[in-house]
């Protein structure tokens, strides 16, 4: 029986493995997910960055905003594969998760697709270049 | 000043519709309290004792005459026919119905304001000096970095969930008008070998734990300011403490890793972050700066006409040296004798609009001190200035002097607070109108906060009131020596707190002390600086 993701904006097929803790990773050597908890240091992965399918980020609660930069680290860090939004994930915070580099998010309460999608495509332009591909506006000034 | 292209628009445009659709939500049940309240508190919502208040951002202070004008709208059409202006240069609304927050927030929009950002665990709006682009002593106009930073802090998606409010202020002078040290970091654009940078002080804040920022850098290359405050952010988002609100500040955290060891940290990411590509072209500061240019100020050669005495006394408190010759700053009081600090009524919002359109190139600016500035104006014009001031109670000269006092709203409205803040000012006011010694006593800053989260600056008063609660009734702490200029420092607590009636005569006693022990050309901190504590103690408490 496979779990399904709510919600996933990757085109390649999920990854289903569990995600082992950071602790538990650094002994195991064939774990291909990840879990991060919001006091870890995401930089500890970044060696091996070339072996991970899935990361997941826990939101213990929406609030506390320590996923965003361990997201946008790992993108920084060249990181492709799947960053997963895992816990208090709620529809007002998932266009500013998709700018930090999350493209799945598994919230504790499942969303409305409409509402979805109407939150990822509220702002039209963005003023920071962030680790998505979009253009700030700075620079569409300046073409 | 700044003025919107299509994008800023677009944006503003679209958040209005944001949070609209949240109120929706959030009145149809799909969104709880806890979930809708940050979401509001970032469009600067705030729920209060008796309502909600709305604060509006004003960008550095800076607004012109229509946007004034649609500020009185507000008042009138949404609130009671007034608002009241706050220590972070915004304006502030506290009788806002929820149902009517996201038509005023559209009303805003028009005129291109909001509220974004202005509460919250976000970046929040960001100060300057209320005199940037006049002054005579600063190298550069701080406002187009701010504004820089405005657009860069806008919707930040890695640093709108922080551990705690954030706030920047940035200055060009060696004065500093603006408590730039007080602030989680402060920038002061400096000059080194004809070039240009910012330093960056950080840590700083008042609150339960107040403390100065330390300089962590002397120099940011100006092609590296949004990086570095990337970097700044980024430290403290992934490491400022979350287990405790009280302690969920920058400040904290640069205290408990010590300076040194955050600005390695920082120093660390800012190298990483320099290859990410998040810093905005030069052309873009170049872009923001063009708006930014000084009005054609012809010198019209003449003095203002001192004959008036009553004039002659406001000419030499509620103005400040300009860069240009024939031209001043105009301080206009909104502290008249016994009124509420910072309050404005629609009326007055209207006049200040249309003096501003009429004798300073359509241009005011919020003061910290809950003030207005109108930043260009001709020496010639300002008798006739200072009149119509007078005539809609807004030509009380008492800037920097006893009676323009800061204080924060307080147990009247709002419900962090353990006593009333507003009384008090009122009272004080009153006294030392009444009793002559406003003018003897020359430079004096009193800031009185209702609560120890010292919204109303008591920390950094040359006379600090602080309300408590002690068993049930209001009592008010007495603190001396602070200071949020160029020579920052912390106020300390005289001894034993005082009734509401007390903490006046209290102050009459300290200002008393000062009249008596002070030498030639020392304001009241000077002195206090010199003999310290010890001779207010003993006229206060034996």
């Amino acid at each position: 029986m496979t779990e399904q993701v709510p919600l996933r904006l990757r085109e390649d097929e999920a990854c289903m493995e569990p995600a082992v803790t950071l602790e538990a990773f650094g002994g195991q050597t064939n774990a291909v997910a990840v879990r991060i908890e919001p006091g870890e240091d995401t930089r500890e992965l970044l060696p091996h960055l070339d072996r991970l399918r899935r990361i997941d980020i826990a939101f213990p609660a929406f609030t506390d905003g320590r996923g965003y930069s361990a997201a946008r680290i790992l993108r920084e860090a060249g990181f492709t594969g799947e960053l997963r939004a895992v816990g208090d994930v709620l529809v007002d915070q998932i266009a500013y998760m998709r700018r930090c580099g999350f493209d799945a998010f598994d919230p504790d309460a499942s969303l409305d697709p409409d509402d979805v999608e109407a939150a990822l495509n509220r702002f039209p332009q963005v003023y920071q270049s962030a680790a998505d591909a979009r253009t700030p506006i700075w620079s569409l000034r300046h073409q | 000043m700044y003025a919107y292209d299509q994008y800023d628009q677009a944006m503003v445009d679209a958040r209005v519709a944001e949070f609209r659709d949240q109120c929706e939500r959030r009145l149809a049940g799909k969104l709880s309290e806890d979930q809708f309240k940050p979401l509001r508190l970032m469009n600067g919502l705030y729920l209060q004792l008796h309502a909600y208040m709305l604060r509006v951002a004003i960008p550095y202070g800076t607004l012109n005459g229509g946007q004034m004008c649609v500020l009185a709208d507000i008042a009138e059409k949404y609130d009671r026919g007034y608002g009241h202006f706050t220590t972070r240069q915004n304006i502030q609304y506290n009788w806002i119905k929820l149902e009517d927050a996201a038509d005023i927030l559209a009303d805003l929009a028009k005129v291109e304001m909001h509220a974004i950002q202005t509460s919250g665990n976000c970046i929040r709006n960001i100060s300057s000096d209320h005199f940037a682009g006049a002054a005579a002593d600063e190298v550069a106009d701080p406002r187009p970095y701010a504004e820089l930073l405005r657009q860069w802090s806008s919707f930040h998606p890695e640093f709108s969930y922080l551990p705690r409010k954030f706030k920047i202020c940035v200055i060009a002078s060696e004065n500093d008008r603006a408590a730039m040290r007080l602030h989680d970091i402060g920038i002061r654009i400096v000059e080194r070998d004809g070039e240009l940078g910012a330093q960056f002080y950080v840590g700083g804040g008042m609150g339960r734990t107040p403390m100065i920022a330390p300089l962590i850098r002397d120099f940011v290359p100006l092609d590296q300011l949004v990086t570095y405050s990337e970097a700044c952010l980024r430290v403290y988002n992934r490491y400022g403490r979350r287990d405790n609100k009280y302690k969920a500040r920058i400040k904290i955290l640069v205290h408990e890793l010590g300076a040194e060891e955050y600005t390695r940290q920082v120093e660390e990411e800012f190298a990483h972050l320099l290859d990410q590509g998040v810093e905005p072209p030069l052309a873009e500061l170049e872009r923001i700066k063009g708006y930014f240019r000084d009005p054609d100020m012809p010198d019209a050669g003449q003095e203002a006409d001192r004959s008036d005495p009553d004039f002659a006394v406001w000419l030499d408190h509620n103005t400040h040296a300009h860069k240009m010759p024939g031209y001043v700053s105009a301080i206009v009081s909104l502290k008249p004798v016994g009124g509420i600090p910072g309050d404005a009524t629609a009326a007055q919002m209207r006049v200040l609009a249309d003096l501003a359109e009429r004798y300073s190139f359509d241009e005011l600016r919020i003061m910290h001190t809950q003030n207005v500035v109108l930043p260009h104006v001709r020496k010639a014009d300002l008798y006739a200035l200072w009149q119509a001031l007078n005539e809609a109670g807004m030509g009380t000269p008492n800037a920097d002097l006893m009676g323009d006092i800061i204080a924060c709203p307080g147990l009247d409205y709002c419900s962090l607070a353990n006593a009333r803040s507003i009384p008090i000012a009122q009272r004080i006011s009153q006294r030392f109108a009444a009793n002559g010694k406003e003018a003897a006593l020359g430079e004096l800053k009193l800031k009185i906060s209702g609560c120890i989260n010292a919204c109303g600056h008591h920390h950094a008063g040359h006379i600090g009131i602080l309300g408590v609660d002690r068993k049930g009734t209001e009592n008010y702490q007495l603190l001396l020596g602070g200071s949020e200029a160029e020579d920052t420092s912390l106020a300390k607590i005289t001894g034993p707190g005082f009734d509401e009636l007390g903490i006046v005569d209290a102050v009459e006693t300290a200002a008393d002390v000062y009249l008596r022990e002070r030498t030639e050309g020392e304001r009241f901190l000077d002195t206090y600086r010199r003999i310290g504590m010890a001779p207010f103690k003993e006229a206060l408490y034996d």
